[in-house]
């Protein structure tokens, strides 16, 4: 066992109402640049649609993600290293920037200085790649907000496996769903694994993943390995981008932009505990159904005193494990399991988990056709159907999704019947296999849901990672070089110097 | 005049190109590595590139392994193992004439959509430009050699060359004059080759240097780092529940606790 920590993310689609607040923020900050001006590293999509990128959830086409050879081992959908080697020059598995969509602007000058004119001055659109004049746009970043287009078109959605959904055309048995996507910041990244410049890591302390923009050299292959397609390639800069997780914020205790502006308080932060020598092991799994609860099984009791010493010994300081056990990730995707990853079958072992939406019952309880408990219909008849939910969430398997919406509809059961009623009804919480306690806590975590109960995020220890005594006094003024004398080799700046004195040494106080 | 032209061209031009080739990416490798990359177009079109790329790129790469081997090897290594320069010439004419036709015909898709495709166009450099352009001449020219090679298939122009890489390899001052009567063609081949090494470092072509052949030994597939540790945090296994025990590594005692025993 080897714990590392890591800062997760939960959403909660019960109550994300689609207002794209949290891509435009992040978008303000982060991917407002020539060459991402395509880049949303934090969009929201309507479900059922393709999304975006077009068709991202199609594997079989875009070849994210890895698979399971018949040997039980894993390697990249895409290729063992020699195959992706061979791709190097022109990978046919890339998507086109099209495939996203052509970012464009509007002529809005021409409105203030447009002369007199027969007919209303017109803002048209020019491509932000070659300045040109747009005819029409064809497509665009959240082209398909709230079902527009066609059912035949949305219905390509590759969730709709295993599902008759010709009736979900039909107005009547129509349902949709926002799911907000960013970087998962997996466990067992595929593009990590694609990335043949190994510029691409994983933070061992706070389980960021990043691209190195130093070392990238733009060949590509992230695009292609990363099934959720959460990474850009910067047509400008030559260099491949990605969601940081904000971590200039989580490293200094905030929450990442699009938690902190999210107005339906969808977010939570929080950090897990997992078990680093076995993740090949989770994410080699045989059967697919079984990695969500394999993945469970990474994410370590932060209440065992086994644990807490283990992690003591693997370095995690003890502001992390003190913010663990207050986690509300761990709660809702471990305690709770109301939470799931999105797309577990892609083998990455994601990091960002959602809670399932509910949604309104179909009208055969309406007309008293189904057994209704205390409120509490039958899931199953929820229009949102089930296995579109678990195709998302959990490689297909009904059962733990269901569980986690009985939960979610039980939790509101027991609160209507305590604070209408004044009746405190155990029996709802057991029900669902929970206690009326716990219900109380998830009803403060996931209905309140107050700031400090949403990111729990311990600052990172800097002075464990890095030696604070020689970041003394380095105020931004010395650039790179270090406030002690010591220097890399640079052959602008002269040889590699190293400190007379040893950094360590005592200084009185 | 002709003497001292040759000697500049092809006596010390060479060095120079093949300093600020290396002493260039050197620094540029130093001091600006985000610059460093492929700046591959295919993300923004991927028509011509599948077929252009690939036949550039393989044949490319064969050409230049097929000069470096051919020219810099001395010949008396051929005459060691018995391989007849005559049959060398052959062999480099065939290999070299196929590599050459793949390398040019996916020049020239390259370079035809880096002209005529307004996105490619628009988002390429001066540079870019010029250095696909170069390649496509350089390429051209050297199609174009191999029907005056054709006239001497006995190998002695090609030994005469191989004679002035290797003069250049060793010092040899006298190495330029052994190609003064070559003709034209494959003088304006080795100069606008050189010409090509000189640019490298300020074009894009340095990524030829990163051939990511490690990616191959990495060990597994995932990377982690951590900021490399200066001091281990306190591993002291220690005692109680986090957030209510304070842990400085040694047996430690709550506040409450500690106050109210006095």
């Amino acid at each position: 066992m080897k714990i590392r920590a890591q800062i997760a993310m939960v959403l909660n689609l019960d109550k994300c109402i689609g207002c794209h607040t949290c891509s435009i923020t992040c978008k303000n900050v982060w991917t407002n640049r020539e060459g991402v001006e395509y880049a949303w590293f934090n969009n929201v999509e309507t479900k059922p649609g393709i999304g975006y990128p077009k068709d991202w959830e199609n594997q079989k086409r875009w070849k994210g993600g890895w698979v399971r050879k018949k040997n039980g081992r894993i390697e990249p959908r895409i290729g063992s290293k020699w195959r992706i080697l061979a791709k190097l020059f022109a990978n046919p598995d890339l998507p086109e920037i099209d495939d996203f969509y052509e970012p464009y602007t509007f002529e809005y000058e021409w409105l203030q200085k447009a002369p007199e004119l027969e007919a209303q001055p017109s803002a048209r659109p020019r491509s932000l790649i070659t300045g040109d004049v747009m005819t029409k746009i064809e497509w665009s970043g959240n082209w398909e907000d709230d079902l527009s287009g066609e059912f035949s078109k949305r219905s390509a959605d590759a969730n709709f496996e295993g599902i008759e959904k010709e009736i979900y055309g039909q107005f009547e048995n129509t349902f949709m769903m926002y799911l907000p996507r960013l970087c998962e910041h997996c466990l067992n990244p595929a593009c990590l694994a694609a990335c043949p410049s190994g510029a691409i890591y994983k933070r061992a302390e706070d389980g960021i993943v990043l691209i190195d923009q130093e070392r990238c050299r733009g060949w590509r292959m992230c695009v292609s390995g990363c099934p959720y397609k959460k990474i850009y390639y910067n047509w400008s800069s030559g260099k491949s981008e990605k969601c940081i997780f904000c971590f200039p914020r989580i490293e200094v205790g905030q929450p990442t932009v699009c938690s902190e502006t999210c107005v339906g308080r969808i977010r939570y932060l929080g950090v897990f505990l997992y078990d680093a020598d076995r993740i090949k092991e989770a994410a080699s799994v045989e059967d697919e159904k079984d990695l969500y609860e394999a993945q469970l099984s990474l994410f370590m009791d932060p209440h065992d005193p086994a644990v807490i010493e283990q992690a003591r010994r693997d370095g995690v300081p003890e502001a992390w494990l003190e913010a663990a056990v207050r986690s509300p990730v761990y709660k809702m995707a471990k305690e709770w399991r109301v939470a799931f990853p999105l797309h577990p079958e892609y083998r990455t072992l994601p990091m960002v988990w959602y809670v399932p939406p509910l949604s309104p019952i179909q009208s055969a309880a309406e007309a008293g056709k189904m057994s209704v408990n205390d409120g509490m219909p039958d899931v199953r008849s929820l229009r949102i159907p089930m296995r579109y939910l678990a195709n998302l969430l959990t490689a297909g398997d009904e059962e733990p999704v269901a569980r986690g919406l009985e939960r979610m509809l039980a939790m509101r059961a027991y609160m209507r019947a305590r604070t209408i009623d004044g009746r405190v009804d155990e029996s709802i919480a057991e029900r669902v296999g929970l206690t009326g306690a716990t219900i109380e806590d998830m009803y403060k975590i996931m209905a309140l849901a107050a700031y400090e109960d949403r990111y729990v995020i311990p600052t990172t220890h800097r002075e464990d990672n890095e030696d604070a005594y020689v970041l003394r006094g380095s105020g931004g003024f010395t650039l790179d070089r270090n406030t002690n004398g010591s220097s890399k080799l640079n052959i602008f700046g002269g040889p590699k110097t190293t400190p007379r004195r040893s950094p360590f040494m005592d200084v009185s106080t | 005049m002709e003497g001292f032209l040759n000697q500049l061209a092809f006596g010390w031009f060479p060095y120079l190109a093949v300093t600020v080739l290396i002493v260039g990416s050197i620094l540029r490798f130093d001091k600006a590595q985000y610059s460093w990359r492929s700046q591959s177009s295919q993300f923004l079109r991927r028509k011509q590139m599948l077929i252009g790329s690939n036949l550039f790129h393989l044949g490319i790469l064969a050409l230049l392994g097929g000069h470096f081997v051919g020219l810099l090897t001395p010949i008396g290594v051929f005459d060691f193992f018995g391989i007849g320069h005559g049959f060398k010439q052959m062999m480099a004419l065939v290999v070299g004439g196929i590599a050459g036709v793949a390398a040019f015909i996916g020049a020239s898709l390259l370079l035809h959509r880096r002209l005529f495709d307004s996105r490619i166009r628009r988002s390429s450099s001066k540079m870019d430009i010029l250095v696909l352009f170069l390649l496509w001449l350089q390429l051209a020219i050297g199609l174009a050699t191999t029907w005056w090679t054709m006239q001497h298939l006995d190998g002695s122009e090609m030994v005469l060359f191989m004679g002035w890489a290797n003069g250049l390899l060793t010092f040899n001052p006298a190495a330029a004059d052994l190609i003064i009567d070559a003709f034209w063609v494959y003088k304006l081949h080795i100069v606008l080759g050189l010409t090509i090494f000189l640019i490298t470092p300020f074009t894009r072509l340095v990524h030829v240097w990163s051939i990511p052949i490690m990616f191959l030994v990495r060990p597994g597939y995932q990377l982690v780092r951590s900021r490399g540790a200066v001091r281990k945090p306190s591993t002291t296994p220690t005692h109680g529940q986090p957030g209510q025990a304070p842990t400085y590594g040694g047996p430690s005692v709550l506040r409450g606790e500690a106050e109210s025993a006095q």
